[in-house]
């Protein structure tokens, strides 16, 4: 083949990859409308929406739902679902917190993140090694890790030393750090998911995983990597709530894996694995935070938030559909 | 009867069918013959409502119908055996057949009725030796092809569509498919019949349409022509030699096997794959040609033998070791093990190679997209774009990506289980050649097929399966179909 024959198939080959997606870019397209619509809706029925306090506020409180999302994303992507993070953050988060009682803060922090690792690990080893099913074994370990964070601390913990609260609370400008931090790591995930080998074949493993398997690739191996990245963010996540708050509870986080299963979906992930995306789901997160955002500066009761919520994803999700078809 | 006027369908705003006119009557058995990717499939999920067309429209019995959804199709005795399987998998071979109609008692599935009218569903198809309480993903494919036959006759077909029934089937089974058909015609039944075994199609069919990019082009008779012009209507080109004239000297012994045996599957399989050679395998159903393939690619344990690559022994316990030591296979049924639907056919094509691929942590997206796309090339992928969902390509195309992943792991030893299933007869003569080019440059090949003529016409050996064992290995220049079959079914000494 000839150079000019070469680049003649390349261009062939964009050409297509604009074609064929533009289902996506009509959702995102519908994304882009319900954004600015509730936008314009949230910055004209309150005075209180465009203040710098109420946005930057907006930005961290996205970031736990964020962290969690893309782990589960991951390994939604497999076929598999991990119940047990809204526990790991309240978890890791108290450890944290004890942990620098006695240690330098930076250190506490990264022991309770792999200690996130550490749940996911035996998550993903129960489920891609033992085979058993991941709703299942992640629904066990819901109760264990939130039972093992009463076992640690019954009591809340106030971290003492100040710069515990800076990962949480520092703005660099206008925006927080672990807002910048969530950014980086969807960021980071977009490159590992379409552009390494593993996350290549973390995709292909949720659409066929004997296919796969075939193929030669390592298909435990793969499950259970999406399952420890799921315990590091879930641990990541938890250091910074704690940090944010300033108090550590064991009863943090309870529901919290609904509404990162939730971004996820809303961002079109299929829970039968092989279908999500991560610019989907960081739109999931976004749309979610703006949502409850909105309901709290209208004093919505937050029951009657919780039922909106639920009627939103579930129109979310219906349009979808219909794109699908 | 079925009356097809001016039929449209457009994906995604790409048009594959331009207007189809078509006329059928009872008692007819229409063959729809067509390159991959010609709209053949796409015109029958029209029929059976599994899509909806755009525009045209369609008569049964003198009625306009709609045909918005299967169950619309079925109301009107349409009943269609598609192209990819779709069996339940983990329900058993009863409950897929009877599917949605299961007789019951007092509300309750009455079980013994259900298993005994699936049995004779399938003594009624002429495929009987099937157990109704297996579950399908048990069956091999050519007994799940079978079992797709059987359900389409649960409920008195009218109209019996069969998209490419026979791929998978041969010898007796492919005589027993026949003998329905035209137990059918004489029953007044309309038989639309997909193939690429012209062959099949001069011998079964009562008058042939030829589809090409989407419009019908030819509308004949077995009678007034023949394969030859039959391929020229499809591909648009004379295809003088389908086989490659191999005259190739045999090298250096690549793999061999000593008593392997796999429990419940084969014993005692000793063969010899050299440099250079084609070696064709040929069996009947269940003669355990598969396992086979599958325990050379490390893909199921053995329980006996030995396999040794190069003269070495080899353990292959695993896909991956087996790739790293040359050997590649390519499975009989692409969508349960080939492929990954949802991906692009560039991610599927590099799928066992993507490590290749690495630069700095990273795949190169570049060097991915020219290798995967040269290949598309060479094997005339339609449409040639790489970034497409393999889901949205046509059979025959989705078994070229498979091809695709294989030859770019750049193996010494090819395995191909059914490689040409789905194929048109352009792309397999391409396919053929290119196994020859790679044999020239001394690749081994192993390569099964049901399709006896293609065993015959490829390989320079051809081993005979029969009931898990190899009981001949013939000189394909110094036999006959006769012979091989014979040796299939336990007849010749
Ligand atoms: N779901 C889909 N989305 C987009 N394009 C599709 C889809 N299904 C089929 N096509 C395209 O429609 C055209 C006709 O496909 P079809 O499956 O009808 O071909 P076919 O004649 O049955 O070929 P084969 O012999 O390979 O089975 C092809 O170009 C194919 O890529
Ligand atoms: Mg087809």
């Amino acid at each position: 083949m000839t150079g000019v024959d070469q680049r003649t198939q390349d261009v062939g080959d964009v050409r297509e990859q604009r074609r064929v997606p533009s289902r996506n870019l009509l959702i995102n397209g519908g994304f882009a409308v319900a954004f600015v619509v509730l936008l314009v809706v949230a910055a004209t029925s309150t005075d209180s929406f465009l203040t710098d306090d109420n946005l930057t506020n907006l930005l961290r409180q996205s970031v736990t739902t964020g962290l969690l999302a893309l782990g589960m994303l991951m390994v939604i992507l497999t076929g598999g679902i991990d119940l047990s993070v809204g526990s790991v953050v309240a978890l890791t988060g108290i450890m944290a917190a004890g942990l620098a009682e006695g240690l330098p803060v930076p250190v506490a922090m990264l022991a309770a993140i792999g200690i996130g690792g550490v749940c996911g690990a035996v998550n993903g080893v129960l489920v891609a090694h033992f085979r058993l099913a991941p709703f299942v074994v992640t629904l066990a370990a819901l109760t264990t890790i939130r039972g093992l964070a009463y076992v640690y601390s019954e009591t809340p913990i106030t971290p003492t030393e100040i710069n515990f609260l800076t990962l949480g609370t520092e703005l660099l400008g206008p925006i927080p750090v672990a807002t910048l931090l969530m950014v980086v790591a969807f960021a980071l995930a977009w490159l590992f998911l379409t552009r390494t080998t593993a996350g290549r074949a973390i995709v292909a493993i949720g659409g066929n995983r004997e296919a796969v398997r075939l193929a030669g690739i390592n298909v435990p191996r793969h499950v259970l990597l999406t399952y420890v990245i799921s315990g590091l963010l879930a641990g990541l996540a938890g250091v910074i709530l704690a940090s944010r708050v300033g108090i550590a509870q064991p009863s943090v986080g309870m529901a919290l894996e609904l509404n990162a299963i939730a971004a996820c979906v809303i961002g079109g992930a299929r829970l039968s694995g092989g279908r999500g995306s991560v610019p989907g789901t960081f739109a999931g997160v976004v749309l979610l935070a703006l949502i409850d955002n909105l309901l709290t500066l209208h004093d919505v009761q937050s029951y009657w938030q919780q039922v909106l919520k639920g009627l939103i994803i579930v129109a979310v999700v219906l349009a979808r559909r219909r794109e699908d078809a | 009867m079925l009356v097809l006027d001016g039929v449209r369908k457009s994906y995604s705003g790409v048009e594959v069918l331009h207007g189809i006119d078509l006329d059928a009557g009872p008692g007819e058995v229409l063959a729809v013959v067509g390159a991959n990717g010609a709209g053949k499939s796409t015109l029958i999920k029209i029929l059976c409502g599994a899509v909806k067309r755009d525009g045209g429209t369609v008569t049964v019995d003198g009625r306009p119908e709609q045909l918005g959804n299967p169950h619309a199709a079925a109301a009107l005795g349409i009943r269609t055996v598609h192209q990819e399987l779709s069996l339940v998998p983990d329900l058993t071979v009863t409950e897929n057949i009877l599917l949605g109609d299961l007789p019951t008692r007092a509300g309750l599935v009455d079980w013994p009725a259900a298993h005994r009218r699936a049995g004779e569903l399938l003594r009624r198809t002429g495929f009987s030796g099937i157990d109704v309480r297996t579950p399908a993903r048990r069956l091999s494919v050519a007994r799940r092809q079978m079992v797709e036959i059987a359900k389409a006759m649960a409920s008195e077909p009218r109209i019996l569509i069969l998209d490419e029934p026979s791929a998978v089937l041969a010898g007796d089974d492919l005589d027993q498919l026949f003998a329905l058909i035209r137990s059918l015609r004489a029953e007044g039944v309309l038989v639309l019949y997909v193939s690429h075994r012209l062959e099949e199609i001069m011998a079964i069919a009562d008058r042939v349409v030829v589809m090409r990019d989407g419009v019908i082009t030819a509308d004949t008779t077995p009678a007034r022509t023949d394969e030859a012009e039959l391929v020229r209507l499809m591909a648009g080109r004379r295809l003088d030699q389908i086989y490659p004239a191999r005259r190739t000297e045999p090298g250096a012994e690549l793999l061999r096997t000593t008593g392997l045996s796999r429990e419940g599957c084969f014993t005692d399989v000793s063969v010899t794959i050299r440099a250079g050679e084609v070696v064709g395998m040929f069996g009947l159903v269940g003669s355990g040609r598969s396992e086979l393939a599958e325990v050379l690619f490390g893909a199921a344990a053995r329980t006996g033998g030995e396999i040794a690559l190069a003269g070495r022994p080899a353990r292959l316990r695993s896909p991956r070791e087996a790739i790293d030591a040359g050997i590649a296979l390519v499975t009989e049924d692409r969508k349960a093990t080939g492929l990954v639907l949802d991906l692009s056919v560039r991610d599927n094509a590099s799928l066992a190679t993507m490590r290749t691929f690495r630069r700095r942590g990273l795949i190169d997206r570049v060097r991915q997209a020219r290798s995967v796309g040269d290949l598309a090339e060479r094997l005339d992928l339609r449409p040639r774009g790489i970034s497409r969902p393999v889901g949205q390509l046509s059979g025959g195309n989705q078994q070229k990506v498979v091809l695709s992943k294989w030859l770019l792991a750049r193996p010494k030893v090819l395995i191909l289980d059914e490689p040409t299933r789905g194929v048109d007869v352009a792309a397999r003569v391409d396919l053929y050649r290119m196994v020859d080019e790679l044999t020239r440059a001394g690749l081994g090949v192993l390569m099964i097929s049901s399709d006896l003529t293609e065993v015959l016409g490829m390989s320079d050996r051809v081993l005979v399966m029969h009931e898990g064992r190899v009981v001949a290995d013939l000189r394909s220049a110094e036999t006959d179909e006769e012979e091989v079959l014979a040796y299939s079914i336990g007849v010749a000494a």
